[in-house]
């Protein structure tokens, strides 16, 4: 019997226009054409990645800065569409929106909950039953009818950081934004996390915080200037990156 | 056909987020506004007092009623140009979330559309005052307006997805099209009437002109109280669907490559 995985990562390839100046207007566009400066620097941010992913498995995503994880991320999740190799997930992803990015700083923060919900697949009657636990989790009820611009940055993390996670998502996909948010928050996230991961969901982690890696995750994956360096258990994988990093400041 | 039905289901999945979009378009639109809602009507009925003065004294021979004749033209004008130009940045806007989710993209195209739409028909108020006003005729003739606010919905969704592409790519896009929806509104006949043009000219404005088949229909059902003619109905409906699919077809063929530009 082939075992089940929830995603399955083969050969994966992306490819960038690294082009040195973007050309994003029609203007240039015919002066380059015309002068035959239109070039294609072809720049392969993941290369022929494989990874193999179980339900209920955490997995830390570590490498340097432009290294590929969160491509490798926006691939998973289906924004970015491989150049080469497949990406197959069977199940839900939740997305940790970027800070603010699913926002929209005029609207009301019961507005925004709606928008942030719905922008993630849900219907307005889901929203409507998880309300409350979503207000109580996130700690703002005193501010649901202002404008989400008047808000701490902290406090549109734990917004954003209730919605995504109030639906056990089949896969809950975290990209460094927990850094921000006081202390009691972090940890009734890690606590969060830690319940839904007991409770059978799959998470990606990125962090540039290698312990709260290890304390999270079971196992890692490490890329490097988008070659697969190391995949399985996360201490092994951390310790090798860190080995690696202590090297190169040599 | 298996494609188009898990492309409805995806939509059906998503069609809380349109509302939520169109209801958000329009809850800043008058949120701060004292006269909230009734700038929709207010705003036409302004422009058209304006427009009157100035040019009723032109054409007044040629037109009567003239309030009635501009503003069956102006608002399906208008509402082509806002719904269009707000499609045009739908994608860019959303940048952020379209990087971090999945979101099939052409709802915030399609959002965008429907909620001038809204705005559209509310502005129609505007219209059934002046009408009300100037003693106009009513026929039954004039129910049949929705079917041509249908067409110029569909026709606007369909050149609003093709700019929106097209501006991810270029982004001069916005001031090229800026003059074109500029020669458009002269070639539109809104405030003067078609038959003061040359003959060829009238002849060309009634071939390639698109907007030149609702804003005639839209005349004959509320201006005229008549039938329109069976060439320019059914042609309403073609170009259209013709657009709808031109904009489909774009969008699709380079909704993948937007990440990369955005």
């Amino acid at each position: 019997m082939e075992e089940k995985y929830i995603i399955e990562v083969n050969d994966l390839t992306i490819r960038f226009n690294l082009a040195s100046e973007k050309v994003d207007n029609l203007k240039e566009y015919f002066v380059k054409l015309v002068k035959k400066e239109l070039m294609f620097q072809e720049f392969l941010a993941l290369k022929d990645i494989n990874l193999k992913i179980k339900k209920g498995e955490a997995w830390g995503l570590i490498g340097t800065n432009g290294s590929g994880k969160s491509t490798l991320l926006k691939a998973i999740s289906g924004i970015m569409k491989p150049y080469k190799g497949e990406v197959i997930v069977r199940g839900e992803i939740a997305p940790l929106i970027e800070l603010g990015a699913g926002f929209d700083m005029n609207l009301t923060a019961r507005e925004n909950i709606y928008l942030n919900g719905t922008v993630l697949g849900h219907s307005k009657k889901f929203m409507d039953e998880h309300f409350d636990e979503i207000v109580e989790f996130a700690d703002l009820h005193q501010f649901l009818d202002s404008p989400i611009k008047n808000f701490s940055s902290g406090m549109k993390a734990r917004l954003g950081f209730s919605v995504a996670t109030m639906v056990n998502p089949d896969i809950l996909v975290v990209d460094e934004i927990l850094a921000v948010g006081d202390a009691r928050f972090r940890k009734k996230c890690n606590q969060r996390m830690t319940q839904m991961l007991s409770g059978g969901t799959t998470l990606l982690y990125v962090s540039h915080n290698i312990d709260s890696v290890k304390k999270l995750c079971d196992h890692a994956i490490w890329i490097n200037k988008g070659q697969q360096m190391m995949t399985g258990d996360v201490n092994t994988v951390c310790d090798a990156y860190m080995e690696a990093l202590e090297q190169d400041k040599k | 056909m298996d494609a188009l039905k898990s492309e409805i289901q995806t939509f059906y999945k998503y069609k809380d987020l349109v509302i939520q979009l169109v209801s958000r378009d329009l809850k800043l639109k008058y949120r701060r506004s004292f006269l909230g809602y009734v700038w929709s009507v207010l705003n036409p009925l302004l422009i058209m007092i304006v427009m009157t003065i100035v040019f009723s004294t032109m054409f007044d021979k040629h037109i009567e009623n003239f309030p009635v004749y501009l503003l069956t033209g102006r608002t399906l004008f208008e509402f082509m140009t806002t719904s269009t130009n707000a499609a045009m940045r739908s994608i860019i806007a959303n940048a952020s979330l379209i990087k971090k989710t999945y979101v099939p993209k052409y709802i915030f195209t399609f959002a965008k559309v429907t909620s001038c739409l809204v705005d559209f028909v509310l502005s129609l108020g505007a219209l059934l005052i002046v009408m009300i006003v100037t003693r106009a005729k009513f026929t039954p003739y004039f129910f049949l307006f929705p079917l041509v606010v249908i067409q110029i919905y569909i026709f606007c969704m369909g050149l609003g997805l093709f700019l929106a592409q097209a501006n991810v790519f270029f982004r001069d896009m916005q001031y090229i099209y800026k003059a074109v929806t500029t020669a458009w509104m002269y070639l539109s006949a809104i405030f003067y009437p078609l038959a003061s043009l040359p003959v060829q000219l009238q002849n060309f404005i009634k071939t390639f002109n698109p907007l030149y088949y609702y804003i005639q229909q839209f005349r004959d059902f509320i201006y005229d109280g008549r039938m329109t003619e069976p060439r320019v109905f059914i042609m309403g409906w073609i170009i259209a669907f013709v657009m709808l699919g031109i904009g489909t077809w774009t969008f699709k063929r380079s909704q993948d490559r937007f990440i990369l530009y955005i």
